[in-house]
């Protein structure tokens, strides 16, 4: 058993050496690694320095889980960003007006209520773009580009683009607080990534997914039933964005219409440098993973040497393309 | 009335750009009705003014996805266009014919840079727009330090009043920047997709480009064409914008990639290659423009309007996915 598992360890080593997107991320993350600790030296090893990585990430990583799926499938969620933030604002709207100001149990019921709500109004969204693009036929760009505006309208009309802000301490812990040195986020980032590695990996559903990416029609004519997977897809899409509004109002103790809006392409660009095919079909989360390490990394050290946030953008984008090109590259290579 | 024109009715009847045109008339009716405001020369050139950036690049990105890409990177486009144009204007002197010719010449260079990625590294045009994005739109701000440039030249600021002529006894109008080149982007989108060898082969070329490669048709250099059009596109649109702002800011250009989205595809162009035209962009982008402006002349609040913006392109959107299954039922059922 041991041999085994060291002999596909091995493999995958040989493999990242030839070929593989998991393989070329690697490499990448370990000599980007080597070149910011040669260049930045001690305080890019400093634990100040890799808290804040590990309490940045999480949002994005639950968002880009939340795209990821979509994606696999051949389609898109262009809503995941204003699904959070409907989200988020339905949760604070609860938060703020029911939560009684004593601690007690009605306090902690109150809570979870809010929360449950929240999640209530992720799910419905979900329902809404699964039902269109299942079983009305609607591309996924257009059916989530109505829902994103649609969304984002209701919460601008409702709050009149004002924050709701002010949580009671467990919900600012989500955000903030950490246990054993690890911050809690990162830990709800990994109780959402795990599952769904395991739900693509080792159940029915999750082949189906990949299938219906790779030929949605000879998945349906094989006897799938497409259109209810479709539908459980975006269901959970909308719910992973749920989680993300409840990582994104605690960090930031409020909720708005219009926060976290330049992550949406963002959370593409991460998707698809994870090895996650536009076209549906293909893609690992230890790939988003991986990802999401080195555009982290990127921003942390470029935040410690001092450069622009937005040359961390140009950098994200130059990497993109280069992680994409390297298997046409690879081919001109062989030939 | 001839057969042919009766034919070309008939079709017309049962496209996607009739039932735009439908529901356009009855809301403009509706509008007209309701509020005295709406149907007017006033509130027409007003909408033609505030419409005519989305407008422009709406038909720019028409004849992406006509030849089966996408491009989403034309706002990052726009905004270093713009920048580079009007600074070199405020630095070294300009007049129209320059200021244009190097905010389309910069849009032509970056469009090309697209073409290349996607072509000669075979990378699909969503990740390379996702980057280039990113890529222009860091690097210009990056450089710029995300200044705004709040003096333009005078001749720029002024703008241009052509054909002007009186209407009724207070008001008189006339053709402005923005007007002029919306008119002229569209007659030339035209003439190019319907008019030209070009056009045809860009049509053929989003339908299936494995067959029209097999044809011997140069798709390297249609691309290039296609991605190289949205650039200069953006770099037109971009002067117009920053006409109309009197100002040339660097940050509010990016974000505003799905509106123009949006538009093209109510207006019936498939993502996926080789459908669209000019005309239903156009209603597209007309059916946008007078719901938001028919909300706020009924006083609606305008923090609903993207509401209503949701709902019409889910259910445009819906309708039209619907009834395309439908007649597909219809001709198996045949």
């Amino acid at each position: 058993m041991k041999q085994e598992t060291s002999l596909s360890w091995l493999q995958r080593v040989g493999r990242s050496l030839g070929g593989g997107t998991i393989g070329t991320l690697t490499l990448l993350l370990v000599s980007l690694w080597v070149v910011f600790a040669l260049v930045i030296g001690d305080r890019f090893f400093s634990a100040s320095t890799l808290q804040s990585m590990a309490f940045q990430m999480p949002e994005l990583g639950i968002l880009s889980l939340a795209m990821m799926l979509a994606l696999l499938s051949g389609g898109l969620n262009l809503s995941i960003i204003a699904t959070a933030n409907l989200t988020g604002l339905t949760i604070a709207f609860m938060l703020t007006r029911t939560v009684p100001g004593s601690e007690g149990i009605a306090w902690v019921g109150w809570q979870l209520v809010a929360i449950a709500a929240g999640f209530a109004v992720a799910g419905l969204i979900g329902l809404i773009n699964g039902y269109v693009i299942a079983y009305l036929n609607v591309s996924p760009i257009l059916a989530t580009l109505g829902t994103m505006t649609l969304c984002k309208g209701v919460a601008i009309g409702l709050t009149r683009g004002n924050v709701i802000s002010g949580f009671p301490d467990p919900i600012i812990f989500i955000g903030n607080g950490t246990i054993f040195g690890v911050p809690f986020a990162l830990v709800v980032f990994a109780l959402c990534a795990v599952p769904v590695a395991i739900l693509l990996n080792a159940t029915p559903f999750g082949a189906k997914v990949y299938l219906i990416g790779s030929n949605e029609k000879a998945t349906r004519y094989s006897g799938v039933d497409t259109r209810a997977v479709l539908l459980r897809l975006y269901v959970y899409s909308s719910l992973l964005a749920g989680v993300a509004a409840v990582v994104m109002m605690a960090r930031f103790n409020s909720a708005n219409a219009a926060y976290g809006e330049s992550y949406l392409l963002v959370t593409i660009l991460a998707a698809v440098l994870g090895g996650v095919d536009p076209f549906g079909g293909f893609g690992k989360v230890g790939g988003l993973v991986l990802a999401l390490a080195i555009l982290q990394m990127i921003s942390s050290a470029f935040n410690l040497l001092n450069l622009s946030q937005f040359l961390t953008l140009a950098i994200w984008g130059g990497i993109l393309i280069a992680v994409a090109a390297v298997p046409h590259l690879r081919a001109l290579l062989r030939r | 009335m001839p057969d042919s024109l009766k034919a070309a009715l008939a079709r017309f009847r049962r496209s996607h750009e009739f039932w735009l045109l439908a529901v356009i008339l009855l809301l403009c009716a509706g509008l007209g009705v309701a509020n005295a405001q709406f149907l007017t020369m006033q509130n027409l050139f007003d909408l033609l003014t505030s419409y005519a950036f989305v407008g422009i690049l709406a038909l720019g990105l028409l004849v992406v996805l006509i030849a089966g890409g996408i491009d989403i990177s034309f706002t990052a486009t726009a905004s270093v266009a713009q920048y580079v144009a009007l600074a070199f204007a405020n630095a070294y002197g300009a007049n129209w014919f320059t200021v244009f010719a190097i905010a389309m010449g910069t849009g032509l260079a970056l469009g090309a840079i697209n073409a290349q990625f996607i072509q000669k590294l075979r990378i699909p045009s969503i990740i390379v727009s996702v980057a280039t994005l990113n890529i222009f739109y860091g690097l210009l701000i990056f450089v710029t330090g995300g200044k705004y440039i709040y003096s333009l030249p005078d001749w720029f600021a002024t703008g241009i009043f052509w054909f002007e002529f009186d209407w009724g006894k207070t008001s008189s109008y006339g053709v402005n920047l923005q007007i002029l080149v919306l008119g002229v982007s569209f007659l030339i989108t035209w003439l190019l997709l319907n008019r030209t060898n070009i056009g045809r082969q860009v049509y053929a070329m989003g339908g299936n480009p494995d067959a029209a490669q097999r044809l011997g048709f140069h798709t390297f250099r249609l691309n290039m064409l296609v991605y190289c059009y949205m650039g200069v596109m953006a770099g037109a649109a971009s002067l117009v914008q920053a006409q109309l702002a009197q100002s040339v800011a660097p940050t509010v250009l990016v974000g505003k990639e799905l509106d123009v989205v949006a538009a093209v595809v109510l207006g019936g162009a498939s993502l996926s290659g080789g459908v669209g035209t000019v005309l239903g962009t156009f209603l597209g982008l007309t059916l946008l423009a007078v719901l938001q402006n028919g909300l706020i002349l009924l006083g609606v609040s305008s923090y609903w309007s993207q509401l209503f913006v949701g709902l019409v392109i889910l259910i445009s959107v819906s309708v039209t996915a619907w009834s395309q299954r439908e007649r597909r039922a219809r001709r198996v059922r045949a």
